[in-house]
Formats: C-alpha cells, sequence, structure tokens
C-alpha cells in the first residue's frame, strides 16, 4: 500500500457485487468485480458459501459412511469423487479390484464426463444468450442420465462403487443401449460443434478470458482449462487408473492453442468425441468375471494404519484426495483438491482488462463447480461483513487498490 | 379485473431457486425440469432472477452458516402470499450433513416450510409435484 497523500481518487471506479445469490450463478459464490465504465480493473472472489465441514464429518464417521458422504461433495462428478475415494482405500488395505470392475467404473466415469461437458456446453450457450443450443443439448443430456438410471439406479449420486469393486453389472442389454446412446452423443457431439463455430457465438467467445500457457503453467491450472492453453496434461494418461492403462491407446488428449474461452468450449466439445471412443472400447472389451470382491461390509470397514493418495481425471480437471487412516474402521484425515479450486487460481488473470458482460462466460468457461470448491475454504467467521458494499467499502477499496 | 392477480398465482407460479449449500444435484435437477424433457414452462412456471417477483420459494442445500442470512435475507424479500418448496434430503433433514459444525439447518428450523420434496436428490417429476402442492395448499389452485 502506498502513501495515503498519494491516492488518486477515481469516482468511475465501480465495486459490482456478483452474487451469492444472482441470477446468473446457480451455486453460491460472491465476486466483487471493480470496473471503470465496461473495463474490469479488478476480480476479487470470496468463496465458502458451500462449506459443509465435510472434510472434518469424515473424520466422525468410519470408512463406509465415508463413501456416501464424499460422493455428496458434488451433484455433478459424484462418480469421480467416490472412485478417487475408494480407489485411496483400496491402496492403503492393498486388494486388487476385479479387471471387470475397473472396466465399468472408467465407463460410468467417461459417461460422466460426457454428461458433465454437455451440462456445461448448455449453460455456455445459456450465458451467451443461445437458449435454443441449451435446451437442444440439455436434451440431449437427459439420454445419458437415463442410462445412469438403467444402469445403476440414480440419476445423480450413482453410487456405483463400493470398496473393492463395483456396485451393479452391466448386462449384454443395457450394453446395448449404452453403445446406441454413444451414436447419438456422437451425432450431438457434429451438431454442437457446428454450432459454436456459427460467426455469432464466435464474436462472444473468441479472445475472451485469455490465459496464456505460461500463466496457465503458473496459475497451476487443471483440467479441460489447462489443455485449453497448450498444456498436455490428462492423469487419465500421466497416471493411469481404473482401466485406463489398458485404453489409452483408444483415444488421445485433446489439446488447443486457442487460450479462450472459444478454446475451452473447443476442447470440451472434441473430448466428448473422445469419450465416446473410449466408451465403445469399454464395450468391445469388457473381460468377464466378478464385479467386486466377495466380502461382507463388516470386513470391508477393517482397514489397517495406513495412508494413500489417489488422483483421477474428473470431468474438470485433475482430483486427489489424500487420506489417513487411523487403524480402527475410521479416517484420521481426509484431504480433497478439488479441480475447481485449481482452476479460481486463473480466474483474475482471465478477466482483468475483459469487459464486464464477460464475466458470465469467463466464469462457464473454466466450468466452476462451487460445491466442490468451497469446502476447502475456511470459513471466515466474519466474512459475512465483506457483503456490504457502500461508501465505506469503496472507501477502503479505493485506499487498498492504488 | 377483479381476481387476476390470484388467478395468475394459481395458473403461473414464478419460482425462485435458492441454494443454500447443497451438492448441486439438487439444482440441477431444478435446472432439468426446465429443459425440454420436463418443461416447466409449459405449466405456466417461470424461474425469475429476483426473490421480489416470485411466488414459490425452493430452497435446496443443508442452509451453511454463510448461507443464513442470505436465506432469511431472500426469504424476506417474498412478497405475501407465498409458498415454500423444500427440495432435497439435506434441506430436509441434514441428510449427510447433519452433525456438521457449520450447518444451520434443515430448513424448517429457520423458515416456515410448506412442502418437503425427498430424495437425494429428487426427480424432476417428484419437484413439479411438489410446486403443484404448495400451489393448491397455499394458493387454492
Amino acid at each position: 500500500m502506498s502513501e495515503p497523500k498519494e491516492i488518486e481518487f477515481e469516482y468511475s471506479r465501480l465495486v459490482v457485487p456478483f452474487g451469492p445469490i444472482h441470477p446468473a450463478l446457480k451455486e453460491p459464490v460472491h465476486f466483487k468485480v471493480t470496473v471503470r465504465g465496461e473495463e474490469i480493473l479488478d476480480v476479487d472472489l470470496v468463496l465458502g458459501h458451500a462449506h459443509r465441514g465435510i472434510e472434518l464429518l469424515a473424520q466422525e464417521r468410519n470408512i463406509l459412511q465415508n463413501l456416501y458422504l464424499t460422493e455428496r461433495i458434488c451433484g455433478i462428478c459424484s462418480h469421480t469423487h467416490t472412485t478417487c475415494y475408494a480407489q485411496a482405500i483400496e491402496e492403503v488395505k492393498g486388494i486388487q479390484i476385479p479387471e471387470r470392475a475397473a472396466y465399468l467404473r472408467a465407463l460410468i466415469f467417461e459417461l460422466e464426463r460426457v454428461h458433465s461437458h454437455l451440462l456445461l456446453l448448455g449453460v455456455m450457450a445459456y450465458e451467451i444468450g443461445y437458449d435454443t443450443l441449451f435446451m437442444q443439448i440439455w436434451n440431449m443430456r437427459e439420454a445419458v442420465l437415463d442410462l445412469f438410471e438403467e444402469v445403476t439406479g440414480n440419476r445423480v449420486h450413482h453410487s456405483m462403487n463400493v470398496i473393492g469393486g463395483v456396485r451393479w453389472d452391466l448386462t449384454p442389454v443395457m450394453a446395448l443401449r449404452v453403445s446406441r446412446v454413444a451414436d447419438g452423443v456422437e451425432d450431438a457431439q457434429r451438431r454442437i460443434r457446428t454450432a459454436f463455430m456459427d460467426r455469432t457465438v464466435k464474436k462472444r467467445l473468441v479472445g475472451v478470458g485469455v490465459m496464456s500457457r505460461a500463466d496457465a503453467r503458473a496459475s497451476c491450472l487443471v483440467g479441460p482449462t489447462a489443455r485449453a492453453s497448450g498444456l498436455t496434461m490428462d492423469v487419465r494418461k500421466d497416471d493411469p487408473y481404473a482401466a485406463y492403462s489398458e485404453l489409452k491407446d483408444d483415444y488421445s488428449v485433446v489439446v488447443s492453442d486457442g487460450m479462450d474461452a472459444m478454446a475451452r468450449v473447443d476442447v470440451r466439445v472434441r473430448e466428448l468425441a473422445e469419450s465416446v471412443n473410449i466408451i465403445r472400447a469399454i464395450l468391445g472389451r469388457l473381460p468377464p468375471g466378478e464385479i467386486r470382491l466377495k466380502e461382507s461390509p463388516m470386513r470391508a470397514v477393517k482397514v489397517p494404519e495406513g495412508e494413500a493418495v489417489s488422483r483421477v481425471e474428473a470431468p474438470r480437471g485433475e482430483l486427489i484426495y489424500y487420506l489417513r487412516t487411523d487403524g480402527n474402521e475410521g479416517l484420521r484425515r481426509l484431504k480433497v483438491r478439488t479441480p475447481s479450486q485449481a482452476n479460481f487460481a486463473g480466474i483474475r488473470q482471465m478477466m482483468v482488462g475483459g469487459e464486464l458482460a464477460d464475466v458470465p462466460v469467463i466464469l462457464a468457461s473454466i466450468d466452476p463447480c462451487m460445491s466442490c470448491t468451497n469446502r476447502l475454504t475456511v470459513v471466515d467467521e466474519g466474512a459475512g461483513r465483506q457483503m456490504n458494499v457502500g461508501l465505506d467499502e469503496l472507501r477502503r477499496r479505493r485506499a487498498s487498490t492504488s | 379485473m377483479p381476481g387476476i392477480v390470484e388467478r395468475s398465482r394459481k395458473k403461473s407460479p414464478w419460482l425462485f431457486h435458492i441454494n443454500t449449500g447443497s451438492c448441486n444435484g439438487c439444482d440441477i435437477e431444478i435446472m432439468a425440469s426446465l429443459a425440454p424433457r420436463y418443461d416447466v414452462e409449459r405449466l405456466g412456471c417461470v424461474l425469475v432472477g429476483s426473490p421480489k417477483h416470485a411466488d414459490v420459494l425452493l430452497v435446496t442445500g443443508p442452509v451453511t452458516r454463510q448461507m443464513y442470512p442470505r436465506l432469511m435475507n431472500v426469504y424476506r424479500q417474498v412478497p405475501e402470499p407465498k409458498a415454500v418448496v423444500v427440495v432435497g434430503s439435506c434441506a430436509t433433514s441434514g441428510d449427510v450433513y447433519a452433525g456438521s459444525h457449520v450447518i444451520e439447518g434443515p430448513v424448517d428450523v429457520n423458515i416456515p416450510v410448506d412442502v418437503y420434496v425427498v430424495g437425494c436428490p429428487p426427480r424432476p417429476e417428484a419437484i413439479l409435484k411438489g410446486v403443484a402442492e404448495a400451489v393448491q395448499k397455499k394458493f387454492g389452485g
């Protein structure tokens, strides 16, 4: 902070609060966007509105209960969280899941990626005012949700994973349906790609929220957001889990050098096609056999003392779990680093210099998941006070930013 | 025209959705009920951007400490008569988050609730039924 005397008062400078309850946000998060006219000068982020204390709750419950708790970290990538958690527990226990279970985990994983990417692309279309495309994409997404319901029994929280395998098997009839939906997704992917190539759509997305390759690396971005800035990184390739080590020749990592919102959309659209490739490969090569280890729940919670780190490629990027068991059916510590948490590091870089109207577009382009992110933030008891954006706030802001 | 406000409220309830720290599951199902498969707009429901325009308040999430003052604020802003529909198990009872040190919920501890839609998350059909029941109960539709 410089000398108070040197402050130049800019009366045109304004802090625009976004959220936590705002029509453009479906989840609670609070942005303070400082603007001069339409130009964004600074962005500040207040998290913690959805902080539910899950990491602490996990320490009070046993290992099986935590499977359901971690599933409810996020409603979009629930299978991702349970897979990551189950992998860590399996590593501590030193058990190997059956091959068929690994393939089924990967299958649900890719279906979830398809559903998550379709959801984001729909939201993106909605943010730029292309409601027809939003409706079309979300209609396609329903077909994937139907599949989830048929295979796992649930539309959103699938409850597919158990410690040591998966809960439900894939019957030949289901496999046929999955392959039919995969064809549908491939077809829809082509149409979505054409729609996003439209001149008017490009005007809203090209050159918006630019994140250079060097900045993306420095900010430790992950997932499609990093890949759209030209970084080749994908946990499925770099550190294969489930059945991905056997599927690595069936797909490629989608990378784009566009570095803007358009590139982030494009990466996701092309990843849909790669997911379809993986799904087809899984259906073609699904090995026979058991789907889980035969073990009673009473024995499943018996885990020796130990610690493990597990990581998976969630639809939004790399998800890391660290856990330490206490040798007595419970956990001593659970630590979760979600991809949205990593990607928020880049949000200021993307927004500053842009226009106020681009805020929702940039925000949607990193596909933030607040319910994942907030749970990592320590709740500041006094944070309610920060909401009041009045003269005091403006004055304080001027003093601290100049 | 006499009675037009009451009639509109019955035939076309406007909804406002507030997420008080849920996992997104219910919020996505609410959004899915707007998508072509369920399409609540054909039944006259509109999701509005301001609580001051709303007749029905859809609340999801277990009410975290941070969202508690905002929930009360939004509830006060919805004009009377209003109906409150709680969507999801964690908003109804706390569900897996029960016992957490940052949860001020469930919702009915803080504000009067008319209809509970349970499920983790409930299906879009259930959400629609919940809204229809709330309209019938409060506005006599």
